[in-house]
């Protein structure tokens, strides 16, 4: 259980070879091996959300996933949403919106959206709103979360999406 | 141009939203070791024989520390003396870093294991064999104080950690007198803070020069390093500590912890970085918690419904240790008359000792509590006198006209308390317009005609902020032209940098952007951090002085290189220009920089003293009372006891505010927070005091899904106790809310005859309110 396997994760359109105990969590070796810290972790027992990437697309909670499952998957983390100094329209609309104050939670939850609104672009808002309380924030208070979140759907719902870099 | 009252960015979000932040475990330490602690499994319990061979033994493992290996890696003495002083307080009860022959909390550190990976520190816990002679617990909170109660520490006598009182005014007449007493008995339970980013220590020492580094996610770096120098036996100068980006502070952060210490000694004797990143479970074990209180009171009112005097008991949960000292209890027993004409009071508090873990400041650090009950109390005179919940408050709050108004109270400085100013009946009547308080009648009308039950409710409240005596702050223009803000407030989430640097930029340029903040800098040799939402307060009163101090050095320099007259410049961005001319005849502030800093040889230039810099500490005394009405409306299903918060208005008023948006943005999470506090967030423990909630899967947090639309309007009287008139607000959304639902719930089922006396109002605590009640009525 402690001995390294080698592994490559595939993170933001990069490469990593890696060597991690078959243990070791994708979150872990996301913020340990690949030194890609703007993932955190606020529970690891997979309630608060802060760890949530993209996986395919999808949302997961990658301390609830181990790095050797991940091998193969398009894994998406906060450092792949800005291009270069320009930010995604969602990471500008949790500026405008006040939507961060600590900032902890806060990866978490623009992958939850990202991932979300990738997956399903002609959400409603309701549906939208209850996706968002799977994740917890403590400083916020949430209705700013959501308004920002409202704010990329009408953006989703208007534009193109780009392929991911 | 003044940016006090705009809504700036913040500085800090870019790099949040980008994963760029940089938390405690964010900081990369190449070759760095990991620890865990072995932590007590009992509540109480006699600490035998350790057995630490097969732990020795497994891979990655460094080294092992129990309390007697750390008690030699500790010259200064091994137990953290962290409470303020209070001659109310019966026994010492200061934290061992490790305790060596009992424990007293479940969760507490017993044993540190220092490894290549948290992993392997945590498989060596596993295997660590330890003697453990399970002692007697008092259940729960009342039992505690009981005469043959079992004392939480074997060698002390009681748990009665100390007794004190609140006493003025003649309450035995008033009581006599009254036309109408109402009295109850108010449960308050416990809490956690549940920053979202737990505790951590990371920990460097530097083998050429015999430096300690250390970085800590705690909302007090000053404080820290103060127990390192001693306990370490360190010289001041050669030990820093800088808190990093924290994911939260919320109150615990503000105790310095035996871990912080444990991880310091051992990557001294290692001679290599040691870090140690609590996780979620250590969180519920072993992070301070608050709000466990019992409360018996009675008032008294004439027929009119004014209040003739107030008395009780308060009982209060402290926990195992003294980590603050009495600052909770009696922050409660300050503030449940503050705000009302209340003109007789005696209160007896009682704190008491418990096998739980310490008890020390959470966001609100009791004057939720305290508001819960004055709150609810009125509620109940309502009732009896007959008048409206509005009107008996209406008639017992302290007017406008009384402003600057002592109250016969001290504050724990022994200096009166005073409530500076504010519009209490204006703020509740704010409030009340706000949520159409008149004509929730027709509200509730229509929705029984839908079959569902709606509440309405409010509490008033006031917040003591900006607690002093001061807070540093030196303010320097860099030979570059940028504008430097050194200061030991300490960032915990809430933006703090950003409103330093809008006070500080209004009088260098008015661009925040070219104001470099160092937060929480101990390289500065006096400073305290966040705590008691003082940061804007006390910092902002010391940024703003000293800012003003370099804006006349500035023009000075300026008016002597130009030869012009100083109220002919103004400082515009990064340069100093002639106000109203288009000549073009300007300086850079880097160029007036560089001429401040003096030539060999040569006059400065038309100042005394070299440099455009100043330092202050503004000394305030008093403390600045921000003030708020909450009003809730709830729908409340009777048959399952579960509670929809529908809509939270808040009138508020923090005096001059500094970045509205930012402002409102605490309120929120402050009232999410308390919505927690108010309906579902409980420690729950065994009769051993076993925790039974110790994953965010049993213990309860407000989602998005629970947080109701909320409207929020301000009012801003200043406070005269500093320059701009400011007050603090980190606190304020969460004192009132449990106290509002409360209201709301009783409401609700106002046919039924329910009473509310509890918080949290879980589902179950609610049907066992309604079922009790129905039991009563037969």
């Amino acid at each position: 259980m402690t001995d390294k396997t080698a592994i490559t994760l595939t993170v933001n359109g990069s490469d990593h070879h890696i060597a991690c105990a078959p243990r070791k969590t994708l979150a872990d070796a996301l913020r340990e091996d690949c030194g890609l810290t703007g993932t955190h972790l606020g529970c690891e027992h997979g309630v608060c959300g802060a760890c949530t990437i993209t996986v395919n697309d999808a949302p997961v909670r990658s301390c609830l996933m181990f790095a050797v499952q991940a091998e193969g998957g398009d894994i998406r983390t906060v450092e792949g949403l800005a291009k270069g100094d320009d930010l995604s329209p969602l990471q500008q609309f949790f500026i405008d919106e006040h939507a961060l104050q600590c900032g902890y939670c806060t990866p978490g939850f623009l992958m939850l959206i990202e991932g979300t609104l990738r997956q399903t672009p002609d959400i409603s808002e309701d549906e939208l709103d209850e996706i968002l309380s799977s994740n917890l924030c403590r400083c916020t208070g949430y209705r700013n979360i959501l308004r920002a979140a409202r704010r990329a759907l009408d953006h989703a719902r208007t534009t193109t999406p780009e392929p991911a870099a | 141009m003044s940016l006090v009252g705009t809504s700036v960015p913040r500085q800090e979000d870019r790099p949040f939203v980008t994963g760029r932040g940089r938390y405690l475990d964010d900081i990369a330490t190449p070759g760095g070791l990991h620890a865990a602690f072995y932590r007590s499994p009992y509540a109480h319990a006699g600490i035998g024989a350790i057995d630490l061979s097969d732990a020795l033994a497994l891979p990655g493992v460094v080294a092992i520390y129990t309390a007697k290996d750390m008690a030699q890696l500790l010259p200064g003495g091994d137990r953290l003396s962290t409470g303020l002083p209070s001659s109310s307080i019966a026994f010492p009860l200061d934290r061992p870093i490790l305790p060596a022959d009992e424990t007293v909390f479940v969760g507490e550190p017993l044993v540190l294991v220092v490894a290549h990976s948290r992993a392997e520190a945590e498989d060596a816990v596993e295997a660590i064999d330890m003697d453990l002679d399970p002692l007697d617990v008092a259940p729960d909170l009342a039992s505690a104080v009981a005469y043959d109660a079992v004392p939480a520490h074997r060698d002390r006598p009681h748990n009665r950690l100390a007794q004190f009182d609140f006493d003025y005014g003649d309450h035995a007449a008033a009581f006599a007198d009254a036309a109408h007493v109402v009295l109850g008995r108010f449960e308050i339970d416990r809490g956690g803070a549940h920053s979202l980013e737990g505790r951590g220590v990371l920990a460097a020492p530097d083998l050429i020069d015999g430096r300690l580094s250390v970085w800590s996610s705690t909302q007090t770096p000053h404080a820290l390093k103060k127990h390192l120098c001693r306990l370490l036996d360190m010289a001041e100068d050669a030990v820093s500590v800088t808190a990093p980006d924290l994911g939260g502070g919320f109150g615990p952060k503000l105790v310095t912890y035996p871990e912080e210490i444990a991880i310091a000694a051992a990557a001294r004797a290692l001679g290599r970085p040691v870090r140690w990143v609590e996780d979620r479970r250590e969180h519920f074990l072993s992070a301070c918690q608050e709000r466990a209180q019992l409360w018996d009171t009675e008032m008294a009112l004439d027929a009119d419904g004014r209040i003739l005097g107030l008395r009780g008991t308060l009982l209060h949960d402290h926990g195992a240790w003294t980590a603050r000292g009495l600052n909770v209890p009696y922050a409660s027993g300050m503030m449940l008359p503050l705000m009302y004409e209340v003109p007789s009071y005696h209160l007896d508090i009682t704190v008491a000792v418990t096998n739980r873990v310490p008890v020390t400041p959470v966001r609100g650090a009791g004057q939720p509590q305290a508001t819960y009950v004055m709150e609810r109390l009125l509620d109940a005179a309502a009732r009896a006198t007959g008048l409206t919940r509005d009107e008996i408050r209406r008639r017992n709050l302290v007017g406008p006209e009384r402003m600057p108004c002592p109250r016969p109270l001290l504050l724990r400085s022994g200096l009166p308390v005073v409530l500076d100013s504010g519009d209490y009946p204006a703020t509740q009547q704010s409030a009340l317009d706000a949520c159409d308080w008149a004509g929730f009648d027709a509200r509730r009308a229509a929705a029984r005609a839908d079959g569902k039950r709606l509440g309405i409710g409010l509490a008033n409240y006031v917040e003591g902020t900006g607690r002093g005596p001061y807070e540093t702050v030196t303010v320097r223009v860099a030979r570059d032209g940028r504008i430097k803000v050194n200061t030991g407030a300490a960032a915990m989430g809430q933006g703090v940098g950003t409103v330093l640097s809008q006070i500080v930029a209004s009088h260098l340029g008015s661009d925040p952007a070219r104001v470099d903040l160092t937060l929480g800098d101990t390289a500065e040799p006096y400073g305290f951090g966040g705590f008691n939402s003082r940061q804007t307060v006390v910092a902002g009163a010391s940024a703003e002085a000293a800012a003003q101090v370099v804006r006349k050095k500035v023009l000075t320099v300026a008016a002597h290189l130009l030869g012009l007259p100083e109220d002919s410049l103004e400082i515009d961005g990064d340069r100093v220009t002639v106000a109203g001319s288009n000549s073009g005849r300007s300086l850079t502030l880097a160029e007036i920089a560089g001429a401040a800093e003096g030539l060999p040889g040569y006059q400065l230039p038309g100042i005394d003293s070299p440099g455009l810099m100043a330092t202050e500490r503004v000394v305030i005394d008093g403390m600045a009372f921000a003030n708020g009405c909450l009003v809730a409306e709830v729908e409340v299903d009777a048959e399952t006891g579960l509670v929809r918060v529908l809509r939270l208005e808040l009138a508020h008023d923090c005096g001059q505010m500094v970045n509205p948006v930012m402002v409102d943005g605490q309120i929120m999470g402050g009232l999410a927070h308390g919505l927690g506090n108010a309906l579902c967030e409980k420690m729950v423990f065994d009769s051993e005091n076993q925790p039974l909630t110790g994953t965010f899967a049993d213990y309860l947090m407000v989602t998005s899904a629970e947080m109701p639309p909320v409207g929020v309007s301000h009012s801003e009287t200043p406070s005269p106790l500093n320059a701009l008139g400011l007050k603090g607000v980190g606190e304020s959304g969460v004192i009132p809310t449990a106290a509002a639902i409360a209201s709301a719930v009783e409401d609700a089922l106002s046919d039924l005859g329910v009473t509310i006396s509890t918080a949290p109002l879980t589902p179950a605590a609610l049907r066992a309110a309604i079922v009790a009640a129905k039991e009563a009525r037969t």
